[in-house]
């Protein structure tokens, strides 16, 4: 074939595959224009405006408010608890809920998948209902107050507490870990631990070299999403008292009560930066969580 | 340590976790269908409190379900040709997308909140109506629908499925419509669960948006903890719990049918 005759045949094929190619990209692109014109609208440039309002004069202060929030005591104390309160929630999440889910995973009996249900239905529960269900457990006429009353003749109460977030967190926390772990264990390769078993490793040493390493990806990542929620969690906290030392309620406070907004901007910057780290994590360690908030 | 000692250990320690997890819902049922909760089961059963919950809170339900519904609409709307552009986009630029699409989720509430109050709080009208409200469930639903959509589609094999239609002369939009729509029916459902159940269990970003004439089941639900008789919080706990679990069922039910087999 003489290139002269290929040519214009190549050309055209050229051209129509140019065209075609050009109207593929329009038609992802206006696929996307619609999701992404509401979320430049309403959440990139509000929350630009928040950055900014970070860095105007605090009230009390007349500084910046960044600078403010990393000289005063008050607000170091309360991201301090904050982050200690939360990884506190996380490990015990963890520790509690992966054990729970692994034995789940690995047994079948009767009433199994009740369990299951029963551990991991309070996963969409708003944060102001696990606050409440906090004081049915810990409140006045909770369930330890009514028990210790019988036994002791007193009432205990934590609900309106630290230790009353760290359970509440607890409780929206463990269904998190639950469906990740059950999912990990039934991802790992059962025959390594067989293998494991046969070459007569006991139990503790098969969970501890075999199942932890196997499903650590898991763990991590589950940990970081519920680190990250309980550092956000408002519902919980709002419901069980308006008095502590956490960030989400500080950010209320400075909203509502003391309309010191350039404040409350900068607090709520520092605390979105570090739950979406957190979040960000978690999705390197396991491309499908994604994590809410409660 | 036995086989059998082992086992019944973890039953235990497992059963103790269940426990913590059902204790609270069941007095708190318990509590909302009981005359008086200081005399306990015996001063008899009644829907007394149910009924004076409706009485008091049901144009917060009402709301939370129109809000719903709404914000379904939308994020199906939008989500779904967004799924679809994200799928035919270069690797990197659907990632990228798709972490901004997702960082109304990643920051808490309050902050998005803060932001949209910043912003769009000084236009009277449209602070007071619901749709303001909307606004902040879709922002922070959006990413699930797109993510539940997305994942359906690798799996379908469209580009594949949408070739043969072009080549047989269907145009975008045909194509769209009969070919990527249909073929991703199953995440669009899974992904409109999730949407409405996240809508109508939303507190962080409401609370700071409602206003006393834009009450949501969950505001409504602050409200009566902060203000009413334990029977009364625990009897609107009771009516909000049976508009989220049968949701929960069908979430469970759809993820089974989506998802890998077990």
């Amino acid at each position: 074939m003489s290139a002269t005759l290929k040519q214009p045949f190549g050309a055209a094929f050229f051209d129509r595959h140019r065209c075609a190619s050009h109207r593929a990209k329009l038609t992802t692109l206006i696929a996307l224009v619609p999701a992404l014109t509401l979320f430049a609208a309403f959440w990139l440039l509000p929350f630009s405006r928040l950055l900014l309002m970070g860095a105007e004069a605090d009230r009390s202060s007349g500084v910046s408010a960044y600078l403010t929030l990393l000289t005063h005591r008050q607000y170091l104390i309360s991201l301090a608890t904050t982050v200690t309160l939360s990884l506190a929630v996380s490990v015990a999440a963890v520790a509690i809920a992966g054990f729970a889910g692994f034995f789940l995973a690995r047994h079948r009996f009767a009433g199994q998948s009740l369990l299951v249900a029963i551990l991991t239905f309070p996963l969409a529960f708003p944060g102001v209902v696990v606050g409440f269900l906090v004081i049915m457990l810990g409140g006045r006429q909770g369930a330890l107050a009514q028990t210790s009353l019988w036994l002791f003749g007193e009432r205990w109460v934590f609900a309106y507490s630290l230790f009353g977030l760290f359970i509440g967190y607890l409780y929206f926390s463990i269904p998190r870990v639950i469906t990740t772990v059950m999912a990990a264990c039934d991802n790992l390769d059962q025959s390594l631990e067989e293998a494991a078993r046969s070459l007569g490793a006991s139990h503790w040493r098969v969970m501890r070299d075999v199942i932890i390493p196997g499903i650590a990806p898991a763990l991590l990542s589950t940990g970081a999403i519920c680190f990250a929620t309980s550092m956000g969690a408002f519902g919980t906290a709002f419901t069980l008292g308006t008095r502590l030392p956490i960030l989400p309620l500080n950010i209320y406070g400075e909203f509502t009560n003391y309309a010191n907004f350039a404040m409350a901007a900068a607090l709520s910057v520092v605390l979105g930066l570090i739950t979406w780290a957190a979040l960000a994590l978690a999705r390197k360690l396991a491309s499908n969580a994604l994590g809410a908030s409660v | 340590m036995s086989q059998r000692l082992r086992f019944s250990l973890q039953l235990g320690f497992t059963l103790l976790v269940c426990l913590f997890m059902i204790v609270p819902i069941a007095m708190s049922v318990m509590a909302g269908l009981t005359e008086n909760y200081f005399q306990g089961l015996q001063s008899g059963l009644t829907l007394r409190w149910v009924s004076e919950v409706w009485a008091l809170y049901s144009d917060t339900i009402w709301l939370s379900i129109k809000l719903a519904m709404a914000c379904l609409v939308i994020t199906t709307l939008i989500g779904v040709p967004a799924a679809y552009g994200l799928l035919r986009s270069r690797h990197r630029i659907a990632h990228a997308i798709e972490e901004l699409l997702l960082l109304p989720v990643a920051v808490p509430g309050l902050a998005t909140a803060l932001a949209l109050l910043l912003v769009y709080g000084s236009y009277r009208e449209f602070r007071a109506s619901w749709l303001f409200i909307l606004i902040g469930h879709v922002l922070f639903t959006l990413p699930f629908m797109v993510r539940a959509v997305h994942s359906v589609m690798h799996t379908a094999r469209l580009p594949l499925l949408e070739e043969a239609a072009s080549s047989l002369g269907a145009s975008p939009w045909q194509r769209f419509f009969g070919v990527v729509v249909p073929n991703c029916a199953s995440g669009i459902l899974a992904g409109a669960l999730m949407v409405v159940t996240l809508s109508i269990g939303e507190f962080n970003i409401t609370w700071m948006l409602h206003t006393p004439l834009t009450k949501t089941l969950p505001v409504g639900l602050a409200d009566s903890y902060a203000s009413m008789r334990l029977e009364v919080g625990s009897a609107y706990t009771l009516v909000f719990l049976l508009m989220i679990v049968p949701l929960l069922v069908m979430i469970q039910w759809a993820g089974k049918l989506t998802g890998p087999r077990r």
